[in-house]
């Protein structure tokens, strides 16, 4: 997470230029006396929500839901603190779920009565305006790169923001339209294939949105919403063929704690990995001189790609441990080779290969990139050719 | 000469390339494991590979790779090599820590990729004491050393970044060592020196050899401890191959009870089994065990892990379909057991292998439906909360089913899936009887009409008529002289030839059902009339059938009836039943009247001292994991000259991040040497 101590010192996008990091020292103690008023007005805000929260829900939570709710407050004042621009992002999300939940007054139906529910911010709605934002974000983000302009880009860029907005307000209030259907039925939208299509969705655009602020550059958008358009199109394949979208209740082996944490910690792997696998692919095109003026120079398609591989990697193992510890919990043995257990291990391997070599052996260039996109074909599998092709314990999401 | 060997076969096994090479090795190997399902019964796997390459992929161990001996193989030369790693990389590593190369020479630092050259507005005592704050406040540990004609501060940051190194990597040795424990070789090793041997699954516990069993005591194990209602257990069963081993529990497990819930729309929502636990030292716990909620005792962890039926006892009525096999008799069995069953001559053995009291399914509509919206409605569907769905399902509890095979006297099973209450289709109701001859197949149903007194009787009494060869003739007669009543010669012609026809179709019928008469069709009638033809056959056939109809009333001394459209609905669903029931496979229809349902449980009982370790070990890799990636060590020099300041920066990573530090350093230095000297001024002459 140092990584988020960084903040740009060539940043010229959104949020408002921190003079952190650029005075004279970067001694650990100063960040405290940096911070401004605004700081701990969204501080004392996240700690007012959650206490909102607490009043609010705290009679559907256990004390672990607790306990998590509270460590939130603490994790999302340092991303919030080091990255100014997740700030807006989180006041949107908690305004329209807010009043989204607040339009549903207690009852689903609500969501074909009210027009803002219907066609704005009730949880399917508000996940289509997730995709149709996505597609336009990417469209502008490809004209920013055709045409050299820094309006379309621009463009891009507010509409990823919003795309993310909508999309993750959209998992809250589907989170919430669980309970409605039923009190036993409630929990957290992440428990299925067309959950954590959203998820990664999300997890991916706003990671690309960080290294955008962090790199100063938003020419790399067009690659990285392609592979978030891909996925959202397949979303939407999902949807409308598979009917994949409706609410299911938690079967037996999914109803645990475990769950919450491990599913999200995946995805934060898995969106690095392909942001670093469309990095790659970037770096492959301008190696070649396709479009090798517009994009940024080779050593900082390199960095990225490098950079989000190790935020992915770590996340992945953490990831993966979780998986273990859940599945000595729920199926007595935290290793037993189902096929998404192992095809975990084989991308872990892969990126783990990928790590010596560019460390220890200073490997560099086009080897990696390959090897890069080459990762996200492995991920690709591990998290939806398992499911397609292979059976196995992990089969809930089931194509 | 032997020492070079040594030493290269050491350089090897802790080479980057080797361990890099074993990765791959170790991912490929895995693959394999993912694509052919494993730990199946082997008989799945000879239909699967055939009798060729069968013994080849046993031998190779492919239906059980993770625990082949090649597969461990390379999980040993993993934990070596990063032994070994581990060990030669320590010296350097640690020196590497400890050392602030304070000795570097001006020459050396002035090769150094980061390196700048500032001149400073003070002399090199202040110089030295603005450096020495900067750096301690910029967080870096230092080290002056001070030379004839300059002074140089070797400071360096983020040393623990190679902690990481020995955590993460410390780690994978700690994961696969405690994996290893919990895996088959101990019990392997056991098997090899203990002499222990695998025996056949189809066996009671108390006839299982003492060669088979594993005693308490054993450190690392897991298996399956299968326990019915108000019975109990104290041993769980290890299956090893084709085979199994007892291991014997240091307690007794009772099943009190065991709970399936299930949510509105049929999924399950709960599986728990209320347990009693005894040992010898006369304690008893009672426990409820549920998937995700082990419970742990004496070192022993019990999961919920499956359920089955327990011998539930079953209450079965015999329809008989084939000549010569009494029209109705009962008989009683328990799920589990097998039971002999005689029809007619032929000798069956039943095995009642499956019950199941709920069965939720997805019975459509219902009505016709509404048309699949489209465009823009089809959109709207979608929009709105994530509780519906466009197509609601109609999902319904059809009853208790239950399966079983029936053994014929060469040994040839088929496998039936019979549901005890009848199911409504489009406003009709059907008895479903499901036949298959392999377990690859899907089940195929025959379904058996009820009449609008809700009886299936009337259809196997219509059964009895048909299809006896010694009514056929009497039967044809009735049809015809139904069909032409003149009384003339003509009449009477036409009557015999109609007769004769009506015979004809059901002797083909009788054979094949729809299917012979569909190929005397083909043989006899040409193309452009076969779908008249067909007509003319369907009608015959459902004139004979009426006509049975008609006659088991009459043998019931009941009033014709008129014929009206649900009747002939019933008599067209009773043909296809006829038809089918050519192809059941079984002599008899067993209908399920009545059970007693006993459920059983299924508790996986897991020893396994690697869990720790592993645990440990994962704890050690995440810590490793971030040092490594996160923790950037950094070197800093500043070496003071009286009229030059050299600041040089390395790295043990090389990113665009090092170039900003050390830009970042190089303008703060700069910014700091350039002050007006005033600050110290009686230093001045130092």
């Amino acid at each position: 997470m140092m990584e988020l101590a960084r903040t740009s010192p060539s940043s010229h996008s959104g949020g408002d230029p921190t003079p952190s990091s650029r005075g004279a020292t970067p001694a650990s103690g100063d960040w405290l006396r940096r911070l401004g008023p605004g700081d701990w007005l969204y501080g004392a805000a996240l700690v007012l929500a959650a206490f909102f929260a607490l009043v609010q829900y705290g009679g559907s939570m256990d004390v672990y839901d607790k306990g998590i709710l509270l460590l939130h407050v603490p994790v999302l004042l340092a991303i919030g603190w080091y990255w100014k621009a997740f700030r807006p992002f989180l006041a949107a999300v908690a305004a329209v779920s807010l009043a989204s939940i607040a339009l549903y007054q207690g009852e689903l139906a609500r969501a074909d009565q009210s027009f803002l529910l219907k066609y704005l911010i009730s949880s399917q709605t508000a996940i289509m305006w997730m995709s149709a934002l996505i597609f336009m974000a990417t469209a502008a983000y490809w004209l920013g790169l055709a045409l050299r302009s820094d309006f379309a880009e621009k463009t891009g860029n507010v509409l990823t923001w919003a795309a993310v907005t909508m999309g993750t307000s959209g998992l809250f209030v589907r989170w919430y339209e669980s309970y409605l259907i039923g009190p036993d039925i409630g929990h957290i939208p992440i428990s299925n294939l067309y959950e954590v299509f959203v998820l990664f969705s999300l997890l991916t655009a706003l990671l690309y949105l960080y290294y955008e602020l962090r790199y100063g550059t938003r020419r790399l958008g067009a690659f990285v919403l392609t592979v978030i358009s891909a996925a959202v199109g397949f979303l939407l394949w999902y949807t409308f063929t598979r009917e994949a979208h409706q609410i299911q209740p938690l079967i037996p082996a999914l109803q645990s704690y475990w769950m919450k944490v491990h599913v999200p910690t995946n995805f934060i792997g898995y969106g690095a990995f392909a942001l670093s696998a469309m990095v790659g692919s970037a770096y492959l095109l301008a190696e070649r001189g396709v479009l090798a003026s517009r994009l940024p120079p080779l050593r900082v398609l390199e960095d990225v790609m490098y950079k989000s591989i190790a935020i992915g990697f770590a996340f992945f193992t953490i990831a993966t441990i979780l998986g273990a510890l859940w599945a000595a919990e729920a199926w007595g043995t935290y290793w037993q080779w189902d096929p998404k257990e192992t095809w975990a291990l084989i991308v872990w391997l892969n990126y783990a290969a990928w790590l010596h070599m560019r460390l220890t052996k200073g490997l560099r260039g086009s080897m990696l990139a390959w090897w890069a996109v080459v990762g996200l074909v492995v991920v690709t599998f591990a998290f939806l050719g398992v499911n397609m092709f292979l059976s196995g314990l992990h089969s809930y999401g089931s194509l | 000469m032997q020492r070079g060997t040594a030493r290269a076969l050491f350089e090897l096994l802790s080479s980057m390339r080797f361990a890099i090479s074993l990765l791959t090795i170790l991912a490929i190997a895995s693959v394999v494991g993912t694509v052919v399902k494993q730990n199946e019964p082997f008989n799945a796997y000879l239909n699967q590979f055939g009798p060729f390459w069968f013994p080849v992929f046993e031998k190779l161990g492919i239906y059980s790779v993770y625990n082949a001996s090649w597969f461990l193989v390379i999980l040993a030369f993993l934990v070596v090599s990063t032994s070994l790693c581990i060990a030669r990389q320590t010296r350097p590593m640690l020196r590497e820590m400890r050392n602030f190369r304070e000795h570097a020479r001006e020459a050396s630092l002035r090769q150094f990729g980061h390196q700048a050259s500032i001149v400073p507005a003070s002399d090199v005592a202040t110089s030295l004491e603005r450096a020495r704050t900067y750096l301690a406040r910029a967080g870096f540990r230092f080290r002056a050393s001070e030379r004839k004609d300059h002074v140089l501060l070797a400071a360096k940051q983020g040393s623990a970044g190679r902690a990481g190194y020995f955590l993460a990597h410390g780690a994978i040795v700690l994961i696969c060592i405690g994996g290893l424990l919990d895996g088959d070789l101990p019990l392997k090793l056991q098997m090899a020196s203990g002499g222990k041997q695998a025996t056949s699954g189809n066996q009671l516990i108390a006839d299982i050899p003492a060669s088979a069993r594993l005693g308490a005591g054993n450190p690392s194990f897991r298996g399956n401890v299968f326990i019915p209602e108000g019975r109990s257990a104290s041993a769980a069963v290890l299956n090893v191959g084709d085979g199994i081993l007892l291991q014997e529990l240091p307690f007794t497990i009772s099943l009190k009870r065991f709970h399936i819930d299930h949510y509105e729309n049929g999924m399950p929502k709960r599986f728990a089994s209320d347990i009693l636990i005894t040992d010898d030292s006369g304690k008893a716990l009672e426990r409820t065990i549920e998937v995700n909620k082990p419970f742990e005792y004496r070192g022993i962890t019990l999961y919920q892990s499956s359920f089955e039926d327990g011998g539930s006892l079953l209450s079965l009525a015999v329809h008989g379909l084939a000549r010569g096999v009494p029209r109705l008799t009962a008989m009683q069995g328990a799920v589990g057991d097998t039971v002999p069953l005689h029809a007619g001559d032929a000798r069956y053995t039943l095995e009642l292998t499956q019950f199941r009291v709920f069965n939720v399914e997805d019975m459509g509509t219902g009505k016709n439906g509404d048309a699949p919206a489209s465009g823009m409605a089809r959109f709207e569907q979608h929009l709105g909360s994530g509780a519906k769905s466009p197509t609601q399902k109609n999902l319904r509890n059809i009853g208790p089913s239950y399966t079983f095979k029936l053994r014929d006297e060469a040994g040839q099973a088929r496998e039936f899936n019979n549901y005890m209450l009848p199911i409504e289709q489009q406003g009709r109701w059907y008895l479903y009887s499901g036949t298959r001859d392999s377990q690859a197949e899907a089940f195929r149903y025959m379904r058996i009409p009820l009449d609008a007194d809700g009886k299936a009787e009337t259809w196997f009494a219509l059964h009895d008529i048909v299809f006896d060869p010694a009514l056929r003739a009497e039967l044809a007669r009735r049809v015809a002289a139904r069909s032409a009543t003149g009384a003339s010669a003509a009449d009477s012609g036409m009557r015999d030839r109609l007769a004769q026809t009506v015979e004809h179709t059901l002797t083909l019928f009788a054979d094949r059902g729809y299917e012979s008469i569909g190929r005397f069709i083909e043989a006899t009638v040409p193309a452009a009339e076969r779908e008249r033809a067909a007509d003319v056959f369907v009608k015959i056939m459902q004139g004979a059938v009426w006509e049975a109809w008609l006659m088991t009333r009459e043998r019931a001394g009941q009033a014709a009836p008129a014929l009206d459209e649900n009747d002939a609905t019933y008599l067209r669903d009773s043909i296809a039943a006829l038809s089918d029931s050519l192809f059941y496979g079984a002599p008899v229809y067993l209908q399920l009247t009545a059970y007693d349902e006993r459920q059983a449980t299924v508790l996986q009982a897991t020893r396994s001292p690697g869990k720790a370790l592993v645990f440990l070990g994962s704890l050690l890799l995440v810590l490793g994991v971030f040092a490594m990636l996160y923790i950037r060590e950094r070197r800093l020099f500043v070496l003071i000259k009286a009229n030059e300041v050299l600041v040089a920066m390395s790295s043990n990573r090389k990113a665009i991040d090092v170039d900003e530090t050390f830009q970042r350093h190089v303008d703060a230095l700069r910014e700091l040497f350039a002050a007006p000297k005033t600050v110290q001024p009686d230093s001045r002459d130092a």
